[in-house]
């Protein structure tokens, strides 16, 4: 009879440590499957700084094509990769990145007025390319804070939250996007 | 949130597995009862047709898809677009490896997507869709496609096609040859069983009204499943794109088009974004149908408020009444999800003319630029008449009116 107990016991206590287990493994999956989204979005900053010169080059040839626009692209390309190259925070990252898109879209802008630009296969793929990227990085925000999300909840909800709580898992920070006007590109007036 | 609904997806599979490998194993028992006086036998014999389709669709499946529906691998050169819709959407769905991306030459519209897991997923698209829709919509119908990815539901769709297939074979020929040897079989069994006579009969009896019904109940629970995955998929996509607008309107694109999926047939045509076998009717509603009614769909996703799982569950209960589509997991406290804007890209994705209009185009200019005569006949063939033809009718060689000859 005693060991009928002994062994019901020595279950439960099974039982216990597979689902703490259970449960410290679902969170730290989660945890890595966030910092791996927040380096997703890196990737894609990179890809749209290594985009940047060839697009500068395509567009000087065109003449008396406005130097100041193209000048400040290039600037505010240098600053982003120097603050993400310098290893700032992500707030000063941000910051960087979301001139960039600034200076982008105002060329853009100027771009519509030069309609054989426009029409060139080069610049086409590239502003294709160009699009493409800036939505990545939408997108990679995006996957990044919905991988926040859930791990937030998972460190919240019970019973996991008192797992999270044994073994310090610290909430993640989701990435806000400051200015909207990043994601729309320039609509144009011909009025 | 996505990764419980995977889960929910397995748990669901696995009972449904269950389920229709319950029916198989009945069946093939009754089988074995039936014509070799031993159950194991037929068990076997049910297991044996299970486990050879199963390898087949697992290992090759993707592959047969591919090529019974005329698909061609591209790189990221040929369409650019195209694929950099597909990798945004990657990158939105969090997949871990870029999926691979089909074309088939069709002008019709429709997309797919196949693969038995994230490591050997592929999306194919016809040529038409890359024409007529735009960027957003694109997007829409690209996400759906990850979603199916996502969710597993290939897998699903895969497992229970193959037992659904084999219950079919099984019944069909377990059915015909009851028929042919109904009669002498009696001798037969008698020798197992002295005095059962009374309940072997009702034994029978159960077994042909099971093998008669079991095909029809694995088909329904597959095409229920395949309803409610679709609508899965769709909520997926809304989510991933934060804009299912795009969706939509690319839904109702797709139903408005009047031509038809030249290589599909009934076996692969559960897997397209819509039916490309039914009639283009929007109001169809039936539960012999892999997909839900496209109208339905589209009042679904323009109903939501937001672009979560939650607001697309509202949106599904607040359309058709009734208990919701997406299951508990993935309604877990989520906040809300808030929509996106519409993209300033409203142009088709490729303005890749048809060759076929191209050519038409140039031809009709060099026959008039030689004085040939037109006659546009009612059965839609279009008569081109030589200006040295001197004879006072015309015959069209389509269906035999004649015409005056144009002066």
């Amino acid at each position: 009879m005693g060991f009928v107990i002994l062994g019901i016991v020595v279950l439960i206590v099974v039982i216990i440590i597979a689902l703490f287990a259970g449960g410290y493994n679902g969170l730290v999956r989660l945890r890595n499957a966030m910092k791996n989204a927040w380096a997703q979005i890196d990737v894609q900053l990179k890809r749209r700084h290594d985009l940047i010169p060839n697009l500068v080059e395509t567009v000087k040839g065109y003449k008396n094509f406005e130097r100041e626009t193209l000048e400040a692209v290039t600037k505010a390309r240098n600053v982003a990769v120097q603050a993400s190259s310098s290893g700032a925070g992500a707030a000063a990252i941000g910051k960087a990145e979301g001139e960039l898109s600034g200076a982008l879209a105002r060329l853009m802008v100027v771009v519509e007025r030069y309609p054989d630009l426009k029409a060139n296969q080069n610049f086409l793929a590239l502003q294709e390319e160009l699009t493409s990227t800036e939505n990545k990085i939408s997108f990679s925000r995006q996957y990044y804070n919905d991988s926040v999300m859930r791990y937030n909840n998972q460190t919240q909800v019970f019973p996991s939250n008192i797992i999270a709580g044994m073994f310090n898992f610290k909430p993640g920070e989701s990435f806000q996007v400051t200015a909207e006007e990043e994601r729309a590109a320039p609509k144009v007036s011909f009025s | 949130m996505i990764w419980e609904q995977i889960r929910s997806n397995q748990v669901r599979s696995a009972l449904l597995v269950v389920l229709m490998g319950v029916l198989l194993v009945v069946i093939g028992w009754f089988l074995g009862y039936a014509f070799f006086g031993s159950p194991i036998a037929g068990l076997i014999i049910a297991l044996i047709v299970w486990g050879i389709m199963n390898l087949v669709a697992f290992t090759q499946g993707d592959a047969i898809m591919l090529a019974v529906a005329g698909a061609r691998k591209i790189s990221q050169d040929d369409h650019p677009r195209l694929f950099n819709v597909v990798e945004e959407m990657k990158i939105a769905s969090g997949l871990e490896k870029m999926p691979d991306v089909y074309i088939i030459d069709d002008p019709a519209l429709n997309a797919f997507s196949t693969g038995r897991d994230v490591q050997h997923a592929s999306v194919a698209i016809t040529s038409g869709l890359l024409q007529k829709l735009n960027r957003d919509e694109l997007q829409g119908v690209i996400g759906h496609e990850i979603g199916h990815i996502r969710n597993r539901d290939v897998r699903l769709m895969t497992l229970l096609s193959v037992l659904l297939g084999s219950i079919v074979i099984i019944s069909w020929y377990a059915t015909r040859f009851l028929f042919f040897t109904g009669a002498s079989g009696g001798g037969r069994r008698g020798r197992s069983d002295r005095g059962g006579g009374g309940a072997q009969i009702i034994i029978l009896a159960v077994g042909i009204v099971l093998l008669i019904l079991a095909p029809i109940a694995a088909q329904l629970i597959y095409f229920a499943v395949s309803r409610k995955r679709e609508y899965l998929a769709d909520a997926s996509s809304a989510l991933y794109t934060r804009y299912p607008e795009g969706l939509a309107s690319a839904l109702e694109k797709l139903s408005n088009a009047n031509t038809q999926v030249q290589k599909a047939n009934r076996a692969t045509a559960p897997a397209y974004i819509i039916n490309p076998l039914e009639k283009r009717s929007l109001s169809a509603q039936s539960m012999t149908s892999t997909h839900p009614p496209i109208a339905e769909r589209v009042r679904i996703l323009r109903a939501m408020s937001g672009a979560s799982y939650a607001a697309y569950d509202q949106a599904y209960r607040a359309t058709k009444g009734g208990a919701g589509v997406v299951p508990s997991s993935g309604l877990a406290a989520a906040p809300a999800v808030a929509l996106r804007a519409a993209s300033s890209e409203t142009g088709p994705v490729e303005d890749l003319p048809d060759r076929i209009d191209r050519t038409r185009e140039t031809s009709n200019m060099l026959w008039q630029m030689n004085d040939y005569k037109v006659i546009d006949c009612e059965c839609g063939t279009r008569l081109r008449v030589s200006p040295a033809y001197r004879s006072l009718t015309v015959r069209c060689p389509h269906c035999g009116r004649t015409h005056p000859t144009p002066r």
